[in-house]
């Protein structure tokens, strides 16, 4: 069956949301998500969204800039990082006029609190030299990304929206560089759909659950990126995963690095403040790729405490900060200590361990969120994407904390004003006549396949071999290995069956095209990160220890290819008024 | 430890009605999430088990359902809480349609809370560039209610809600709070007029089941009392 739709938006996230309050009414909009909207990974978000509000201390939007150029070890294009960090304020502000509840400070303004990386210049008249953290993540106690998911919601209640929820998107339909629609079927009723569409917004989230340990919600399969991937666009640097540093032992639940700004500490088996010789200036706040770096060169050196289930964790203590302070700021962390490990925060430090959490890299597009088909910059008309399924990029080799939850709304209203723009001139293009087949293919052979594989063996598979071998250290030789096994899981692939036949509710067989999307997106990493000779952010090749910025100050783009290795091109880092240097802390 | 589960099981395709079935499950051990066994059940003994998940650690609300006779979240609720001595009975959340398994219609469930008008309603246009001002007492005082996550245990868990299918239900009428309390609001009368009506807030008696259901520990109940001595008191 053909919907047709001026705009159909992928995702119901932060910034799918965000996109779909921008459309104005004249439009027909779609929201497509194989998650109802309130159910999205955004919601998980805990500790703040940061700008440069000056409304706890001084700060200024190029502070915030510098601070997110030097935190992505100087991979994000500055461009992109200025309309970001200078829109931050703005953003904010209407996210509180759209009635987002935020803490307050005393003067009734939004409150806001240290978070890892930001920092500000200690004597404002030598701005490049010592430098301490600075109060710029706004908050609602730590759960600002759950209060924000619910009022970007809200305002699409509010403008009377219209979503397909439970909804899984299977195919990009983009021909000769024009992007024409979408294919998408019912999960409910198995019934398959074309939405045509003038523009397509791709808003899907992260792919944390291509590894085994990961704060990612189960949702997070990177369905958007492979959708690209897949059609022959390219996928940009896509070797730099963050591994979050505080995730619950085992779990991985994330524990958010509000805990560290509200004052908490990282502590080794001897009881050591460890962060104090990796980072000696901002210690427990660096950023988020030095201090997981700490964390698994603390264990490996002997220093951390091996838990039941044979990892090693170190310790999170919060217990110096008081009841009140934690109870108040830190409610549902700390809950998470007690429900998952029975740890009491006020009295027992929290055992924790490096989790993934965050993917820099994913669907290039410039800055207004319109898709590049290639490393030159043409972009694909009609065919935008916004939020961590994206790589604008503003996050380069590694994100900062609280920039990620300003990401998705300065995007997805940027691709949401981009398309309105367009809109004005553009019309439905011809659809293919075999638009759908692929899917109608691709699902029934799943459905009909008497193969052997197990979705759920190739998938635990997929997460061991990328925590091992693609995980915050790597090597040559582990990725040599891990290329090996993807091409044997892809080969497997191939003999999986979905054993529900049913055509109600099928979450089989939603499980099985989500694997095919992990493995895509596993590909597009592991092939980055075998090419890049360097370490940088948050890929740490211990072959190459070292940031090589005559090589590799480029954005890697990964062209898939049946059956072949992918191809990789690279783009030049676009850099503006901040040049290069030394990234200590 | 091995542990034996009893899953209400409903597939329209097949089934003229839902049935119970029992699954022994092996190698399980007290820290395991509910969540945990279902997946264990789905990979490794029969993929055809179906229910919805996500975030797994009880902030995305989708994997509400009644656990040994109450509603809970399965990925927020650990088997040391539960006696493994006898069968965990595992059923879809009451008084909504089934669609299979453990996934229930939850279409009228967001029909209600978008009968409350969920959204900021102001009569005056914000500051140009600076935020509402709004002291941390008051921001703190909706905290509670915006903590909802809308998996429906509360709502669903209602005598008032099994007995008339169009009561607004506590969610909504949490929801309701929130935006009622918020000083930047200026929609508290037409909401507390919705509310005012035969299937609004006066359908709720105070049987406190919502409040042993909520997965974030709301007390619900009180908040829905505010509402009442608040419509009250504007008749007054």
């Amino acid at each position: 069956m053909i919907k047709k739709f001026d705009v159909v938006i992928v995702g119901a996230g932060g910034a799918g949301l965000r996109a779909a309050v921008e459309i104005p009414k004249e439009y027909s909009c779609a929201v497509i998500s194989k998650v109802f909207p309130t159910r999205s990974h955004t919601g998980t978000a805990q500790g703040g969204v940061c700008a440069a509000l000056s409304n706890m201390e001084e700060d200024s939007w190029e502070n915030h800039a510098f601070d997110t150029v030097k935190g992505s070890d100087y991979l994000g294009d500055q461009d992109s990082i200025e309309v970001m960090c200078k829109d931050a304020i703005r953003a904010i502000m209407e996210l509180e006029h759209m009635g987002m509840p935020f803490s307050r400070n005393e003067d009734g303004k939004i409150a806001q609190r240290q978070f890892g990386g930001h920092t500000k210049p200690a004597d404002m008249n030598d701005p490049y030299g010592k430098r301490v953290s600075v109060k710029r993540a706004c908050y609602s106690a730590d759960r600002t990304g759950h209060v924000m998911l619910q009022t970007l919601y809200e305002n699409t209640v509010k403008n009377q929206v219209t979503f397909f929820s439970e909804y899984f998107v299977t195919e990009l339909l983009v021909e000769d560089g024009v992007c024409k629609g979408v294919v998408a079927f019912d999960i409910a009723t198995s019934e398959q759909h074309i939405f045509q569409a003038k523009a397509v917004l791709i808003a899907t989230g992260g792919y944390g659950r291509v590894f085994r340990i990961t704060s990612n919600s189960h949702a997070g399969t990177g369905d958007g990126m492979a959708l690209v991937y897949k059609a022959g666009l390219p996928l940009e640097d896509m070797e730099f995963f963050q591994f979050h540093p505080t995730g619950l032992w085992k779990l991985g639940i994330l524990v958010s690095e509000a805990a560290r700004g509200e004052g908490g500490i990282l502590k080794n088996k001897d009881g050591e403040r460890f962060m104090i010789r990796y980072a000696p200036t901002v210690m427990d706040l660096a950023p988020r790729d030095m201090v997981s770096r700490a964390i698994i060169t603390e264990i490996r050196e002997g220093r951390g405490i091996r838990g039941s289930d044979g990892t090693d964790y170190v310790l999170l203590d919060l217990t110096h900060l008081g009841k009140e302070v934690i109870d108040d700021k830190l409610p549902e962390i700390t809950g998470f200590a007690r429900t998952y490990l029975g740890v009491e925060p006020t009295t027992d430090p929290i055992p924790i361990q490096p989790t993934a959490h965050y993917a820099m890299g994913g669907i290039p597009t410039n800055v207004n969120c319109e898709v590049l088909m290639n490393e030159n910059g043409d972009i694909v008309k009609g065919l935008y994407a916004a939020g961590e399924c994206a790589c604008v990029s503003v996050h380069g080799g590694n994100r900062l904390g609280t920039n990620s939850l300003l990401d998705l709304v300065v995007f997805g209203r940027r691709g949401g004003k981009a398309i309105h723009e367009f809109l004005k001139t553009a019309s439905f293009g011809d659809l293919n006549e075999h638009a759908g087949r692929e899917t109608n293919e691709t699902i029934k052979k799943l459905m009909d396949s008497k193969g052997g594989e197990k979705i759920s063996t190739i998938r635990t598979e997929l997460q061991n071999s990328m925590m091992e071998d693609c995980g915050v250290f790597r090597t040559d030789e582990g990725l040599r290995k891990m290329i090996s096994k993807l091409k044997e899981l892809k080969e497997r692939f191939k003999n999986i069956a979905v054993q529900d036949k049913s055509r109600v509710f099928n979450t089989d067989l939603v499980e099985a095209l989500e694997l095919d999307n992990l493995l895509l997106n596993a590909e597009a990493t592991v092939y980055g990160a075998y090419a890049r000779h360097e370490s940088r952010g948050a890929h740490t090749r211990e072959d190459f220890p070292k940031r090589d910025d005559q090589n590799w100050m480029k954005h890697t783009f990964a062209f898939r290819k049946a059956d072949q290795d992918p191809e990789l091109k690279f783009k030049p880092v676009v850099v503006t008024r901040f040049q290069p240097m030394e990234r200590k802390y | 430890m091995d542990i034996q589960v009893k899953i209400l099981r409903y597939n329209p395709e097949k089934d003229s009605e839902p049935y119970y079935q029992d699954f022994h499950v092996k190698g399980v051990s007290d820290d395991w999430r509910l969540l945990d066994v279902l997946h264990e059940i789905k990979w490794n003994y029969d993929s055809s088990l179906t229910f919805r998940r996500s975030c797994a650690h009880g902030i995305c609300g989708s994997d509400g359902m009644k656990v040994n006779g109450r509603n809970r979240l399965a990925c927020a609720l650990l088997l040391k809480y539960i006696n493994t001595k006898k069968p965990i009975v595992i059923e879809p959340l009451p008084a909504l349609p089934i669609i299979k398994d453990l996934v229930v219609d939850m279409s009228s469930f967001f029909n209600k809370y978008e009968v409350i008008k969920p959204y900021l309603i102001t009569n005056t246009p914000p500051p140009s560039d600076s935020e509402r001002l709004q002291s941390n007492e008051d921001a703190e005082k909706l905290f509670e209610s915006a903590k909802c996550i809308l998996c429906a245990c509360c709502t669903t868990s209602c005598p008032s809600t099994w007995t008339n299918e169009n009561y607004l239900g506590p969610a909504a009428m949490l929801k309701a709070y929130r935006f009622i309390n918020d000083t930047r609001d200026d929609g508290a009368d037409e909401r507390l007029d919705i509310l005012d009506t035969p299937d609004g807030i006066w359908r709720c008696h105070t049987i406190f089941n919502c409040i042993e259901a909520c997965p974030k520990e709301i007390n619900i109940t009180w908040h829905l009392s505010q509402l009442k001595k608040r419509i009250s008191s504007r008749e007054m």
